[in-house]
C-alpha cells in the first residue's frame, strides 16, 4: 500500500507553501479585492511562472517540466490555501489540460511552451446562463473556421489570451480554440462572488478559431476535462478548507468569552471536529482521485465526481463556520475569513455546481454497476 | 502511489489467504449464516476451534512479541490479516476485545509470571478476555468509577457493579478498575486488577437491549477476593492503565456494519419513488443523499488505505484513523432510515421472513443507536479529535483538586 505522496512531492508542496506565504501573502490577494481594474497579481503570476509550476504537468518537449499530475495536485493544494489571485486554475486545470488531451501536434507546439512560460492564458468557456449547462442547450456555434455566441461567465475570461470554448458545430457539440485578442471578440467584466479572481462575458462574433479535438466530440471531451480539472480544484478546495480549520482552531485558542478560551466550549469543539473529518473524507477521496488522474486509470469520472463532491461539501462548510468561529470580527472586511467564503462558492459552482457533480456520481456508479 | 503490497505483504497476504480458505467459509449472507448466529453455545465452540488454529499457523498475535508467542511482526501484517479475515465467515468476535484491549494491557503492566500464566491460553482461545470499565454512573465519565476494592492482607475484596460488559457471559478473566482511593482526585484512586470471572460472588446479567438483543452485560460483584499479585500496576495508577486499554477500543470499533451504500443502491432500483413516479434510484433527492454516502464511505475506506500506508512504512499513522466511528454510526443510522422510510407502510414489518434483506435495514436502525454511544460517544470522539488533534484547551474541569467522595454526582 503506498496511497500517499511520494517525499519529493511533499518537499515541493513544502515549498510551495513557503513561496506563496512570501509571494501571495494576504496584501497581495487583498490587492486585487480591492483594485476593480485589477484582474490578478502579474508579479506573483510571473514568479509562478519561474518557479516552473504553470509547465509541471506540460511534457518537456512542450516546454514543461515534465513531472506529473500528482505534483500537481500539491501545488493546487498550496494555491487553494494561500487563497492565490492568479488565473492558474484556468490556464493549468482546463486550457493545457483540454490541449494535452484533445490538441494535435501542431496545437500542443503552438500553445503549451507558451503556457509554461506564463505567456498564454488560457479560460474554458462552457456556461451560457444560468442552470447546468446540457449539450442540446448549447447556443454558441462554430461553422468550421469562425465562432459566433455568448459565454457567460467565464473564469479569468477577463485576462485570459485564449480560451477553449464549448460550441454546436452542425448538430453535434465540439471543443474550439480561439485567440482572444481578436476583433470578433468583446469582453466585458463581470462582478462576481469573488473579486480576487477575474471574470468576463465574452461576445464572440465571427471569431477566428479552430477545432480542439475531433467533431461532434466537444461534450465527451469538455466532460474529461472537467473530471480532470474536478481533481485539481478539489485539492484547491482541500488547501482552502484546512486553512479555514487552521484559523478557526488559532482563534478558539487565543479568544476568550466567559473567562475562558471559546475553544474549550464543546460547542465549539465538535464543530471544528466536524470540519476536520469533512476535510479527512475529502482529503482521502482527493487522493484517490489524483491516483486516478496520474495514472489515466478508468476509475477517474468516478473518482473526479466523488473528489468534488466531498471538497465542494467541506470548503463550503469549513469557510462559514469559520465565519461563525471568529464571531461578529468574522463578519468584517478587515478579517480574512471572508475571503475563503467567496473562493469557496466559486470552486464550488465553477466546474458545475456540488448537486451536479453528486448526480453525475451516482452515474458514474450505476455505469460502472452496469460494466 | 499505488494500492499494492510490498513482496513481503504480498507473501504474507498469499500464506493468510490459503490458511483462511482452509478453515473457514467464505463470507455469505444467507440464512444458514442467520442460524448459526443463533446458536451461541455452538459458535463459541467454533470459535475457539479456529483461534487456537490460527495461533498454530502464526496469525494470532501477529504483532505481539515472539516471546509472547506472537511473530513480531510489525501492524501493516495485522491488517492484512484482518482485511482478508473480513472477507470470510470467520468466527472471531469473541476473542477482539480480549486480544485486542485486555491481553494486551496484561502484558505492559504485569510480571513474567503472570503473562506465563495469561497469554498463551489466551493466544490460542482456550480463555476469554473481558473488559470491566464502564458503570451505571460513570460512561463517558469512565474515571468516576465507584466499585471498590478494600485491602484485605494479601488480597483485595470486590464490591460493585459494571455494565455494557460486552462477552461477560463466556468470559473467563477481566480486567477490571477499581476505585481504591475515594480520598484523593478521581483520577488518582483507581486501580487496575485481573478478575476471574467464573468465581463465586461474580453475578453477570443480560442486559435486554432496545434493539431486542441481549449482546451486553451487567456484572455484579459481592465480596470477590483478588489476590494482590493480580494487580496491574501500583495502586491509584489504573487510570494510567486503563488509558492504554481505550486507546485500542478508539480504533477497534471503528468498523462499518450493517448495510452501506451498495445495498440501498440496489434496493432502489426496485422500489417505487415517493411520487410513485418511477423507481426510487430515479428521485433526484435520493441520489443526492445516495452521493453523500458514496463519498463518506470511499472517504472512509480510502482513509485507511492511507493508515496502512503509513504503517506499511513502518509510521506513526496520522489521526484521519479517528474519524471512522464519527461517520459510520451515523452513517448507518441514515441509510437504514432511508431504507425503512422508502418503503412507506410496509416499511415496518421486520420480520426476516418478510423484510427486504431479512430485516437487515431494522436490524441497522435499530442497533445504530447504540453504536453510536458504544466506545466513545459521538461527543467524546469529537472532543478526542478537538483536543488531541486540534490541540483545543480542555473543558474547565470542576473535579480538579477535589477528593472524589466530594464531588457532586447528582443524585
Amino acid at each position: 500500500m503506498n496511497f500517499d505522496f511520494s517525499d519529493d512531492q511533499k518537499s515541493l508542496k513544502d515549498q510551495a507553501r513557503k513561496f506563496l506565504a512570501d509571494k501571495s501573502a494576504i496584501k497581495v490577494v487583498r490587492g486585487v479585492l480591492d483594485d476593480e481594474a485589477k484582474s490578478y497579481d502579474q508579479a506573483l503570476w510571473r514568479g509562478v511562472a519561474e518557479m516552473g509550476w504553470l509547465g509541471v504537468a506540460i511534457p518537456e518537449e512542450y516546454g514543461g517540466l515534465g513531472l506529473g499530475r500528482l505534483e500537481l495536485c500539491v501545488l493546487a493544494e498550496e494555491i487553494g490555501r494561500a487563497v492565490a489571485p492568479i488565473p492558474f486554475s484556468s490556464t493549468v486545470y482546463f486550457f493545457a489540460e483540454a490541449l494535452m488531451l484533445a490538441g494535435s501536434d501542431a496545437q500542443k507546439a503552438a500553445h503549451l511552451p507558451k503556457v509554461a512560460q506564463g505567456e498564454t492564458i488560457g479560460c474554458f468557456a462552457l456556461s451560457e446562463g444560468p442552470g447546468a449547462p446540457t449539450a442540446s442547450g448549447i447556443s454558441a456555434r462554430f461553422d468550421g473556421a469562425t465562432l459566433t455566441g455568448v459565454k457567460i461567465p467565464v473564469t479569468d475570461g477577463d485576462c485570459a489570451t485564449h480560451a477553449v470554448v464549448v460550441a454546436k458545430e452542425g448538430s453535434d457539440v465540439s471543443l474550439v480554440l480561439v485567440d482572444l485578442n481578436q476583433p470578433g471578440v468583446t469582453r466585458t467584466t463581470l462582478k462576481t462572488l469573488d473579486p480576487t479572481r477575474g471574470h468576463a462575458k465574452l461576445e464572440f462574433k465571427g471569431a477566428k478559431a479552430e477545432r480542439l479535438g475531433a467533431a461532434g466530440q466537444g461534450w465527451e471531451l469538455g466532460e474529461a476535462v472537467l473530471d480532470r480539472a474536478a481533481v485539481l480544484i478539489a485539492f484547491e478546495q482541500i488547501g482552502g478548507s484546512q486553512q479555514c480549520l487552521e484559523m478557526a482552531t488559532e482563534y478558539a485558542k487565543s479568544r476568550y468569552a466567559f473567562s475562558r478560551p471559546i475553544g474549550s466550549f464543546q460547542a465549539i469543539k465538535h464543530k471544528l471536529a466536524e470540519m476536520y473529518v469533512g476535510i479527512e473524507v475529502a482529503r482521502s477521496n482527493a487522493y484517490y482521485g489524483a491516483w486516478a488522474l496520474s495514472t489515466e486509470a478508468a476509475e477517474l469520472p468516478f473518482a473526479a465526481a466523488a473528489s468534488r463532491a466531498a471538497a465542494s461539501d467541506a470548503y463550503y462548510f469549513c469557510a462559514k463556520e469559520n465565519i461563525q468561529t471568529h464571531g461578529g470580527m468574522g463578519f468584517t472586511w478587515e478579517v480574512d475569513c471572508h475571503l475563503f467564503y467567496r473562493r469557496a462558492k466559486l470552486l464550488a459552482v465553477q466546474a458545475g455546481s456540488p448537486a451536479a457533480w453528486k448526480e453525475k456520481l451516482v452515474k458514474r456508479l450505476e455505469q460502472r454497476n452496469a460494466a | 502511489m499505488d494500492f499494492n503490497d510490498t513482496p513481503e505483504e504480498a507473501k504474507f497476504r498469499n500464506e493468510a489467504r490459503a490458511f483462511l480458505e482452509a478453515n473457514v467459509q467464505p463470507k455469505s449472507n444467507d440464512k444458514e449464516r442467520l442460524q448459526r448466529r443463533l446458536k451461541p453455545v455452538e459458535y463459541l465452540k467454533a470459535a475457539k476451534e479456529y483461534q487456537k488454529r490460527k495461533a498454530e499457523a502464526g496469525f494470532a498475535g501477529i504483532t505481539w512479541a515472539k516471546e509472547q508467542g506472537g511473530r513480531g511482526l510489525p501492524p501493516i501484517y495485522s491488517v492484512i490479516f484482518n482485511q482478508e479475515e473480513a472477507k470470510f465467515d470467520a468466527p472471531s468476535a469473541p476473542f477482539s476485545i480480549g486480544l485486542g484491549m485486555c491481553v494486551p494491557t496484561v502484558i505492559a503492566f504485569s510480571d513474567e509470571a503472570t503473562k506465563d500464566r495469561y497469554v498463551a491460553k489466551a493466544l490460542r482461545g482456550e480463555e476469554i478476555w473481558c473488559q470491566l470499565f464502564s458503570e451505571p454512573a460513570a460512561g463517558s465519565d469512565v474515571a468516576a468509577g465507584k466499585t471498590k476494592a478494600v485491602r484485605d492482607g494479601d488480597d483485595w475484596i470486590i464490591n460493585g457493579q459494571k455494565v455494557w460488559t460486552t462477552g461477560a457471559q463466556f468470559s473467563d478473566f477481566g480486567i477490571l478498575l477499581t476505585r481504591t482511593n475515594p480520598d484523593v482526585e478521581k483520577h488518582k484512586g483507581l486501580t487496575m486488577f485481573i478478575v476471574d470471572m467464573k468465581q463465586k460472588g461474580v453475578d453477570v446479567r443480560p442486559i435486554h437491549q432496545a434493539s431486542g438483543g441481549r449482546e451486553f452485560n451487567e456484572v455484579y460483584f459481592t465480596d470477590v477476593r483478588i489476590p494482590d499479585s493480580w494487580r496491574l500496576g501500583d495502586p491509584g495508577m489504573g487510570w494510567n492503565v486503563a488509558l492504554v486499554t481505550l486507546m485500542n477500543e478508539r480504533l477497534a470499533v471503528g468498523g462499518s456494519y450493517g448495510p452501506d451504500y451498495k445495498e440501498i443502491f440496489d434496493f432502489a432500483k426496485g422500489i417505487n419513488s415517493p411520487s410513485g413516479d418511477g423507481t426510487l434510484i430515479q428521485d433526484e433527492s435520493f441520489r443526492q443523499k445516495l452521493a453523500d454516502w458514496i463519498v463518506r464511505a470511499e472517504g472512509y475506506k480510502l482513509a485507511k488505505f492511507r493508515t496502512m500506508t503509513a504503517l506499511s512504512k513502518g509510521q506513526t499513522p496520522g489521526p484521519e484513523s479517528s474519524i471512522g466511528k464519527v461517520i459510520n454510526a451515523n452513517q448507518m443510522m441514515d441509510i437504514a432510515n432511508t431504507a425503512i422510510e422508502a418503503q412507506d407502510h410496509y416499511g415496518i414489518i421486520n420480520d426476516p421472513d418478510l423484510a427486504t434483506l431479512e430485516g437487515a435495514f431494522h436490524q441497522s436502525y435499530m442497533f445504530a443507536p447504540g453504536l453510536r454511544i458504544a466506545g466513545g460517544t459521538d461527543e467524546i470522539l469529537k472532543n478526542i479529535i478537538a483536543e488531541r488533534v486540534l490541540g483545543l484547551p480542555q473543558d474547565v474541569r470542576v473535579d480538579k483538586g477535589v477528593a472524589f467522595k466530594d464531588l457532586p454526582t447528582g443524585r
